[in-house]
């Protein structure tokens, strides 16, 4: 039946009403949103591409989680034999493997209850798989400890995990505008910022390990002769931050680390007014200190972070008090900087910016208003064209695409979804699109007329024969959108989106509100021929 | 209000006699656009190649491409590449993929950010590492072959094989012809040109499904006229709706390409090229012809026609 019941109409009608709504909040200040119920504050977000930002993508070093993990477990193995009073020999790793010889055959069942120890079930006790993170293998005195896949893959996991609240706590201190943080696939990390005129800050907060610790520096050689080639084994060659890069030969034990930290913040120093980084032990981190200081008065000590020497100071005195200084050539951006690392805390692995995507503020604006003078423009030369071929029907049809557009930008509201410049463009292009589903039901509605048949026949056939049409032919490009979706990231994404929904809206209307309009009219005027 | 007639009520235009015509020359199209793909090559962006690229505007006045080249040379990055893009205080810089992996990119940004000073805004800056570049090119390929296997896979549902296969073999060449024009004018093949392609898949599907619709409506109803008569029946039907659309979608895409700013400049000039110029060419002279080749209607030309069937014969 081409008439619709009232009750269907007024469904039709509301829908379409309340989708167009959905796009309301967009016009109003963010104020005004504000006040509203979370659920109602549902808006457009504009792509870094419109108002300019930073995208950058992060991973983190695979390798060097890998490597760290299995050093560990040899940490472990000779924690263990020496506390079990075990003699052993030859503890190297090799790839993921900790080989280790035990030196009596007498004490290797000993040795190797506690090397089992070492092996855990993944995923926690409670965990139903029989996977453990270390495979125990003997070859005669000889023991193999290999750290499995999926241990390392869940150390990753765990790194991924910790690097994103890291971060989150860093770009939170940069005091920006909704940055978002994500996971993206195994190994990485999502950080878009928005509104960055420069990222040169943002990358440098990111790119930092920050892995602060305090350790004595080894005074028992020289470090002209050290570079030569014979450093201590418990020692190693560090470099200086600051050019000249100037070598010392640091002990590898670490007195406290960057962890026990609860605060940092910039600040002058008293006599000198240099920037300087003044920082807060915990107790335990207090305790140490306090008293490696204390053993250590009159030699130097150095503060080392991410393997460079920042300053190795004398210790004067006995440090108790649990707070302290760090000064070291800093400009009042590199302390404030620190301050910031050091609060937020070390990352577990080093990060690479594998990708980065940035627009200035200047290039979004131009877009916007080149994006909305393309719309414009071309709906503008739609509309006439539509009004020259159809006339009155044309009119129709325009009213149906202009409130398909309403609709589209009600749906992309609704999902919170992001406006790009390509996404304008799908929908500049659904515009062009949209209107075809009007000229495949007139068209068919003039052969029908051609064939013969009355007015209200030739709608009726018109518009039933041609919606299996439109259903064919828009579900290929949904199929083509859908893909686009799935592969693309970022302002090819938001393309798929405006198209994707696009398609959805102008099916419906195509089945909904125009045929409601027709069909009103038809009511209305009782025409006996159709004009088009 | 005289109404526009773009086409005539009554065009029995004879379709059919062109597709000696038309399968050669879209032949002989096809292997040119492949010969302009492999002598001439795609212009790959960095989305696919690695590198960085850096859209900068001169602060004092137009740009002194020449001076800012001679510096940016000075730093030994390998191929730079500078171009003048919107307006003249617009320059565009391309820097290729720095070996030495993701570090070396971001070093390379640093040095060119240190030699331009601060003459210049930096209105958009993209570096891509090498593997996310390798990435993206693969995605970009598994999407296109996805897209046409899901589209393929819907049209057998719908219709019968023969005719999944036809608008397959059709759009294929679509993309092939689109690809060619993208080699001949040194487009940018980036991530973006993907998106355009995926879309001119779409249209021009979009088209070829609604005569199709047609072919089939028509096939159910004339069971003894001859396959081509009734294509040519059916492509004339539709003729009207594929030639109005066709206008309103170049009006929209040409808006875009005139107005939409540089961003998408490439984007529209490949989409009109595919979507209007190919597309409409290809749903006409070669998705419905092909159907004979595929043996659709096989065995029609020797039935006999009732009056009723004489009547819409052109």
């Amino acid at each position: 039946m081409f008439f619709y019941t009232r009750w269907k109409a007024a469904a039709i009608v509301l829908t379409a009403f309340v989708v167009c709504m959905c796009a309301f909040p967009n016009f109003l200040s963010e104020k005004t949103v504000d006040s509203w119920p979370k659920w109602a504050q549902r808006h457009i977000v504009l792509g870094l591409d419109l108002q300019g930002g930073s995208h950058i993508l992060l991973e983190v070093d695979s390798n060097a989680v890998r490597r760290e993990r299995v050093e560990s477990v040899r940490d472990d193995v000779r924690r263990v034999l020496r506390e079990a009073r075990v003699g052993y020999t030859g503890l190297v790793v090799r790839g993921n493997t900790v080989e280790v010889r035990i030196r009596e055959s007498s004490s290797m069942d000993q040795a190797l209850v506690k090397l089992r120890e070492l092996s855990q079930p993944l995923g926690g006790v409670m965990a139903a798989s029989a996977q453990r993170s270390i495979d125990v293998a003997v070859d005669g005195t000889l023991v193999r400890l290999t750290v499995t896949e999926p241990a390392i893959q869940e150390r990753i996991r765990q790194s991924v995990d910790q690097s994103i609240q890291i971060i989150e706590r860093r770009v939170n201190e940069l005091g920006t505008v909704e940055p978002l943080i994500q996971r993206q696939g195994a190994d990485r990390v999502l950080v878009q910022v928005p509104g960055l005129q420069d990222p040169t800050r943002l990358k440098e907060l990111l790119g930092k390990t920050a892995k602060l610790d305090f350790r004595m520096v080894d005074t028992s050689i020289q470090p002209e002769q050290a570079v030569q080639g014979r450093v201590p084994s418990e020692s190693e060659i560090l470099y200086s931050s600051t050019a000249p890069k100037t070598p010392y030969v640091i002990e590898r034990r670490v007195l406290v680390s960057g962890a026990e930290l609860t605060d940092a913040q910039p600040g002058f120093d008293q006599r000198t007014t240099e920037p300087i980084v003044s920082f807060r032990f915990n107790t335990a981190g207090a305790r140490r200190f306090a008293q490696a200081t204390q053993e250590n008065v009159g030699r130097p000590f150095a503060i080392v972070l991410d393997n460079e020497v920042i300053s190795a100071p004398v210790i004067r005195e006995p440090i108790i008090g649990g707070s302290g200084q760090i000064s070291g050539s800093f400009t009042v951006q590199s302390a404030n900087d620190l301050a910031i690392l050091l609060r937020a805390g070390a990352l577990p692995a080093p990060l690479t910016i594998i990708e980065e995507r940035t627009v200035g503020p200047g290039l979004g604006q131009d877009s916007i208003e080149a994006g909305k003078m393309a719309a414009y423009i071309g709906a503008a030369l739609v509309v006439i064209f539509m009004i020259a071929t159809y006339g009155l029907f044309g009119i129709f049809a325009n009213i149906a695409v202009a409130i398909n557009v309403a609709m589209i930008f009600g749906v992309l509201s609704l999902l919170n979804a992001t406006l790009t410049l390509p996404g304008i463009a799908g929908i500049v292009l659904t515009v062009g699109i949209a209107v075809d589903s009007n000229v495949l039901i007139y068209e068919r509605i003039r052969e029908e007329v051609r064939a013969g048949r009355t007015a209200v026949n030739a709608l009726e056939a018109g518009f039933t024969r041609a919606l299996s049409t439109i259903l064919d032919s828009n579900i290929t490009t949904f199929i083509a959108a859908a893909v686009l979706f799935y592969i693309g990231t970022g302002p090819v994404r938001g393309f798929a989106v405006t198209l994707g929904i696009g398609i959805m809206t102008t099916v419906f209307t195509a089945f909904t509100v125009t045929r409601l309009i027709v069909a009103t009219w038809v009511r209305w005027r009782r025409p006996k021929r159709v004009p088009i | 209000m005289r109404l526009l007639r773009i086409v005539p009520d009554d065009t029995k235009f004879d379709f059919m006699r062109f597709r000696r015509i038309s399968f050669p020359i879209s032949a002989l199209a096809s292997i040119l656009a492949i010969a302009l793909y492999f002598f001439m090559g795609l212009n790959f962006g960095i989305d696919f190649r690695g590198g960085t690229l850096l859209e900068v505007r001169s602060l004092s006045g137009p740009a002194d491409i020449a001076k800012m080249r001679a510096s940016l040379t000075a730093l030994d990055l390998g191929e730079v590449q500078l171009q003048q893009f919107g307006g003249p205080s617009d320059v565009l810089i391309r820097i290729a993929e720095q070996p030495g992996g993701d570090t070396a990119q971001q070093a390379a940004v640093q040095k060119v950010r240190a030699a331009l000073g601060t003459d210049v805004e930096y209105r958009r800056v993209e570096v891509v590492g090498p593997r996310v570049s390798n990435e993206l090119l693969s995605y970009g390929v598994i999407g296109l072959g996805l897209a046409i296997l899901g589209i393929l896979i819907y049209l057998w549902f719908r219709f019968e094989w023969q005719f999944a296969l036809g608008a397959m073999l059709a759009n294929v060449h679509d993309l092939v012809l689109t690809l060619g024009f993208m080699a001949l004018f040194q487009i940018d093949f980036d991530i973006t040109s993907i998106a355009a392609l995926l879309t001119i898949l779409g249209y021009s599907l979009n088209d070829t499904v609604v005569i199709y619709d047609r072919i089939r409506e028509m096939l159910r109803r004339y069971k003894r006229m001859p396959m081509p008569d009734m294509l040519n029946a059916s492509i004339n039907s539709t003729l009207s709706r594929s030639i109005i659309t066709h206008v309103t979608t170049s009006l929209a895409l040409l808006a875009l390409y005139l107005f939409g700013g540089t961003a998408i400049h490439s984007f529209a000039a490949t989409m009109l090229f595919g979507v209007v110029l190919v597309g409409t060419y290809t749903s006409i002279f070669i998705a419905a012809p092909i159907l004979i080749y595929l043996g659709v209607g096989y065995g029609r030309e020797h039935g006999r026609e009732s009056d009723d069937e004489k009547k819409v014969r052109p």
